[in-house]
């Protein structure tokens, strides 16, 4: 997978556009985009080296780190588990949670999740904090979490979507390392990609709200409703404070006549953002499948 | 006079001829300097008309295939954080004008359903360039903003599905690898923290869009880390679909 370009399923014609023109006003020559976008997709192992070229990590972005690593590894058991490659916590190993068409699905989240674990203990060596103990029952909130393919589907929305939420409020606090950052960002917008497909497929597909691959108002569609607090924002804030911000449903073009009608307006500006959670907002959402509370 | 009579018969067929299009074209096929003489010689006593009829031919520029309509040339100044932000306003300018076209024209068997995810996909990516616009406008010192773009859409086939995903999924996934590269660039963690708000849907955009190619596969996140390019790579790839030349002043290393 680490080859597939960006330009895969294009137009052999489109690519070779991509390779001509005006590359040189950019100073690239006759770069190949293709070439370069194809060099582009980092090994984990070269991220994790680029991250440990810090000598030391300030104790500021340990702790975002720990806390995303948290996060991860609650998601990589999840999954782990209901696949079948660990067992639940009364001995038991689950075998037909997941559909068979299903299972490419959740085979590429358990990777993913379970890569992002390994980058995140990589980068912080002996800093990481060690692997809480999970209740995915959230001391019995959801008894039939691994034999309910129902009752998995909401709470894997609900990781995913969380995942992704925590994420963005986190990146700001990674700003001073630039390469931390960026690494964080490329988990970011990856665990965006898994909880647009396991939303869609809550919704079998008919991309209708609130099963949309983006997220309509604070639409929580059985998830817990902590998750999707104050996804409802159409107000984008213009930087620097105390810059009143922009209501992104009222701009003149956005309820003009291409985005019609104005309620489509208002729906279609909330799914556009996406919307950060505080630590302590994620904190609160996740503890109770903690057994260990966060410190 | 005769001399009067000669030279006035010959500047009106000359003038005639010089208005009539197909002549026009075969006054500009004479040689140089013949040509001058002889209208000078014909012009004698006619001084204005003589100094416009001498003009060498003019020079009619080639039609750039790429920039048909000679779309104005834009510069992304990356002198600071108002450069990146153009650059976004660009890609979702770009994005929208797409969608939009997927929309007003949809390929051959469209599903309900598929028509529903480009319809948000359209709103998303005008919500997104408005908010540049209005950003942009609102932040920067006059004049900071680029103007419109022209799309060249010419390689995407909006009547096969085939195409318009294809190229969906490129301008998806080319999105989520711009604002994660960009974000290094960035002086601002407010927007940092904006920019992190409009990624994230980039990329359920390009989940959907992944899956709808190859429904329940691993195709919707095909690596662990998505991309991260810089704007560079962005504006190479970008390149073809748009006509305005753009230009980059100011880059800083590792662009």
């Amino acid at each position: 997978m680490e080859n597939e370009t960006i330009l895969a399923g294009l137009d052999p014609e489109v690519m070779d556009e991509v390779t001509s023109r005006r590359g040189a006003l950019l100073g690239m020559g006759r770069l190949s985009a293709k070439l370069a976008l194809a060099s582009a997709p980092l090994a984990v192992a070269a991220m994790a080296r680029q991250a440990f070229a810090q000598t030391s990590l300030p104790a500021n972005i340990v702790a975002v780190l720990n806390f995303a690593l948290i996060l991860e590894e609650l998601e990589s058991e999840f999954y782990t588990i209901a696949t079948g490659g660990m067992a639940m916590s009364g001995g038991a190993v689950v075998t037909t949670l997941i559909p068979s068409q299903d299972r490419p699905i959740f085979d590429t989240l358990r990777d993913h999740e379970q890569a992002h674990v390994r980058f995140l203990r990589q980068t912080l060596g002996s800093q990481a904090v060690a692997k809480p103990t999970f209740d995915f029952t959230a001391g019995g909130a959801f008894p039939d979490v691994f034999t309910n393919y129902a009752t998995f589907l909401t709470l894997s929305q609900a990781f995913e979507d969380t995942g992704v939420r925590a994420y963005k409020g986190q990146a700001p606090n990674l700003f001073a390392n630039k390469d931390i950052l960026e690494a964080a960002l490329r988990i970011h917008s990856v665990e965006a990609r898994h909880a647009s497909e396991v939303r869609r497929l809550r919704g079998n597909f008919s991309e209708q709200a609130p099963q949309k691959g983006w997220i309509t108002g604070n639409q929580s569609g059985g998830a817990p409703a902590a998750v999707y607090a104050g996804e409802e924002n159409v107000q984008q804030g213009a930087p620097p404070a105390p810059a009143p911000g922009i209501n992104v449903a009222t701009l003149p073009a956005v309820t003009g006549a291409t985005v019609t009608p104005a309620v489509a307006a208002a729906t279609a500006a909330s799914e556009a953002f996406d919307e950060p959670l505080t630590r302590a907002q994620v904190v609160a959402i996740v503890d109770p499948f903690i057994v260990e509370p966060i410190s | 006079m005769g001399s009067n009579n000669r030279t006035g018969e010959g500047e009106g067929t000359l003038l005639a001829r010089i208005e009539a299009p197909t002549a026009r074209r075969e006054f500009l096929r004479w040689s140089g300097t013949a040509a001058a003489v002889a209208l000078l010689a014909g012009c004698s006593d006619d001084n204005t008309r003589s100094i416009v009829e001498v003009q060498p031919p003019p020079v009619v520029p080639p039609v750039d295939p790429q920039n048909p309509t000679n779309a104005p040339g834009v510069t992304l100044n990356f002198a600071n954080d108002f450069g990146i932000l153009n650059f976004a306003f660009a890609l979702e300018q770009l994005e929208a004008a797409f969608y939009t076209q997927v929309v007003a024209t949809p390929y051959n068997g469209i599903t309900d359903q598929e028509r529903r995810v480009m319809i948000d996909l359209r709103d998303h990516e005008i919500i997104h360039r408005e908010f540049f616009r209005a950003a942009i406008t609102a932040l920067a010192p006059a004049g900071t903003l680029i103007g419109n773009l022209t799309p060249n859409f010419t390689n995407i086939n909006f009547g096969s599905r085939e195409s318009v995903l294809g190229a969906s999924q490129m301008f998806e996934d080319l999105g989520v690898a711009a604002y994660n590269g960009a974000a290094r660039f960035l002086q601002s963690a407010d927007l940092l923290a904006i920019a992190g708000k409009i990624v994230s849907v980039e990329a359920r955009h390009a989940a959907a869009i992944r899956d709808l190619i190859r429904p329940r596969s691993n195709n919707y996140a095909p690596d662990a880390f998505d991309q991260a390019l810089p704007p560079s790579r962005v504006l190479a790839a970008a390149d073809p679909f748009v006509q305005n030349p753009i230009t980059v002043t100011n880059a800083p290393a590792g662009f």
